[in-house]
């Protein structure tokens, strides 16, 4: 569980990211970070792992704060995958890169072999594991990556805009695999800007806006509600949109989904008929 | 990355941001060679003062004592090879012969390492002054105006404006390599050193894919259509500039004269 208790967060550079934040990420949870560019999401989940420490306030990861740990310990428990591959990749194959943090924390070699294949195969790069991952495509840059931080398999798993770079069926895929990890019971944490993202999984939304958190509920109350998510520079997935367009037809106002979408239309034009 | 903030320029209009680049950059170069000439600690203590009004006057204050700080762990460095070797292998200037067991000899050697060790801040410190209130679209100016290639104040100029966004890139990738449970300061020496490793080869990589797309985004954008390339700006020099200048010409005669003719002594002469 993490907790975050009234955290402030100011640059060297003197901008005051974060202006208080108070929230709980509960065991096994799936909450999505939301806001414009510079409202202080990724400041706020560097927090998660140590990567920055509180200029005021507290964060605890299962009971211990952040500051009495080092980011290498903390890491074993929460796992970062950061926007850029490029920020991280730097060996010669993909197999060397995906053991690098497990030998950091330590691991046996018998089990590094075994994690290693384990997260080539889950990530779906495993015909790549002699290549070099600098000869590889964005998209697979990005599940190298990727894979190099599920290999040790940590509790928590904070992704800082997975979507971005992806073409639509990397996504989905990429979607499903969230999902999935959610299910097996880890805390997944994603920062982003994707609405139809957010729309299909339907975590818990945080809404950020100038270092505060100015909303938070499951994704259909947020994202239906066009005022509120403007402030944080966002606009309704475009089934919403016409959804909210069409209300004076009677049509409900808080459908983020495709297919719940397409139900109830479905309905209607049936009763019609 | 402290190092690289002593030569982030920030925009502030002041008498000495306003000075000629060409004058200040001769005014750092009689610096230059003068810390170079002397290599008691009393001259260099001197040369060390010389570039501080203009610290104050451009209040950029804050900005280069970071710079110094940055330095730190090379004047460390310095100071510290400097002793060994002084102690092991004391030169014949020391006057010394044999083994160093007296305090008087103890003392020199500690003069020598720390006046090599001031040597090296004084290069630092005024070439920080520089940079911390040279633009680098003054810089690039003064280098064409001063019959360089385009081509080539151009790569200047862009190399300096990358130094910050290298320095941030290079915070993020240590970011990325730590949640990766990679721990810099731990290990031995060398065990230290094959630490950055896994920072430098993303950044170097980072920075040549940045300077290939670099050329295409401005290639496509006509770079180079024109031979005789004209700028809005020209750098002119002004009353502010000649005082520089007289000064600096001055600070270089002196310079040449103490060394040829003035004996300087150290500090154990006044032991």
């Amino acid at each position: 569980m993490i907790e975050v208790k009234n955290l402030h967060y100011t640059y060297a550079s003197g901008l005051e990211a974060l202006k208080g934040i108070d929230l709980t990420v509960e065991d096994g949870e799936f909450l999505a970070v939301m806001g414009q560019n510079g409202a202080g999401k990724t400041t706020l989940v560097k927090h998660f792992n140590g990567l920055l420490k509180p200029t005021q306030g507290e964060i605890l990861v299962d009971g211990t704060s952040t500051c009495d740990i080092s980011v290498a310990k903390l890491a074993r428990k929460v796992g970062f995958v950061f926007q850029n591959p490029d920020h991280q990749l730097f060996s010669e194959t993909v197999e060397e890169e995906i053991s690098f943090a497990l030998k950091n924390f330590g691991f046996k070699p018998e089990v590094i072999e075994k994690q290693v294949d384990w997260a080539l195969n889950l990530l779906d790069v495993v015909q790549y594991k002699k290549t070099s991952p600098f000869m590889l495509s964005g998209g697979e840059r990005k599940r190298v990556a990727l894979a190099s931080i599920l290999a040790w398999d940590p509790q928590v798993i904070v992704l800082d805009e997975p979507t971005i770079g992806q073409d639509h069926q990397q996504k989905e895929k990429l979607q499903q695999f969230i999902m999935q990890l959610n299910a097996q019971k880890k805390t997944v944490v994603v920062v982003t800007h994707d609405v139809e993202f957010v729309a299909e999984c339907n975590p818990r939304v945080i809404l950020m806006s100038q270092g505060k958190i100015i909303a938070e509920g499951i994704a259909e109350q947020i994202l239906a509600q066009k005022d509120l998510i403007a402030k944080a520079s966002i606009v309704p997935p475009q089934i919403t949109q016409i959804f909210l367009e069409l209300a004076d037809l009677g049509l409900p106002t808080d459908v983020i989904d495709v297919h719940e979408a397409t139900k109830i239309l479905l309905n209607r034009l049936r009763k019609k008929k | 990355m402290s190092v690289f903030e002593g030569f982030k320029f920030r925009k502030v209009s002041s008498v000495v941001h306003n000075l000629d680049p060409r004058i200040k950059f001769f005014f750092v170069i009689v610096l230059f060679v003068a810390a170079l000439l002397f290599n008691k600690i009393i001259p260099l203590l001197v040369l060390f003062v010389v570039p501080l009004p203009l610290v104050f006057m451009a209040k950029v204050q804050r900005q280069w004592l970071r710079s110094l700080r940055g330095a730190l762990f090379l004047a460390v460095f310095i100071f510290a090879t400097n002793f060994i070797f002084g102690y092991f292998y004391p030169g014949s200037y020391t006057g010394i012969t044999g083994s160093i067991d007296t305090p008087l000899e103890y003392f020199i050697i500690l003069e020598r390492s720390a006046s090599m060790t001031l040597r090296f801040v004084v290069l630092i410190a005024s070439f920080s002054v520089f940079f911390l209130t040279t633009s680098p679209d003054h810089l690039g100016l003064a280098l064409q105006q001063s019959y360089v290639p385009y081509e080539f104040c151009f790569a200047f100029t862009t190399a300096v404006r990358f130094v910050p966004v290298l320095a941030d890139e290079a915070q993020t990738i240590m970011d990325a390599q730590k949640a990766r449970g990679l721990e810099l300061e731990s290990g031995n020496f060398l065990k230290r050193i094959r630490n950055y490793i896994p920072i430098l080869i993303p950044l170097i990589v980072n920075a040549i894919r940045r300077s290939l797309e670099l050329a295409e985004s401005m290639e496509s954008r006509a770079w180079g259509a024109n031979d005789k390339r004209t700028n809005l700006y020209r750098l002119e020099l002004h009353r502010a500039d000649y005082i520089v200048l007289l000064v600096s010409v001055l600070m270089l005669i002196v310079t040449v004269y103490f060394w040829l003719y003035v004996p300087i002594p150290s500090l154990t002469a006044f032991l």
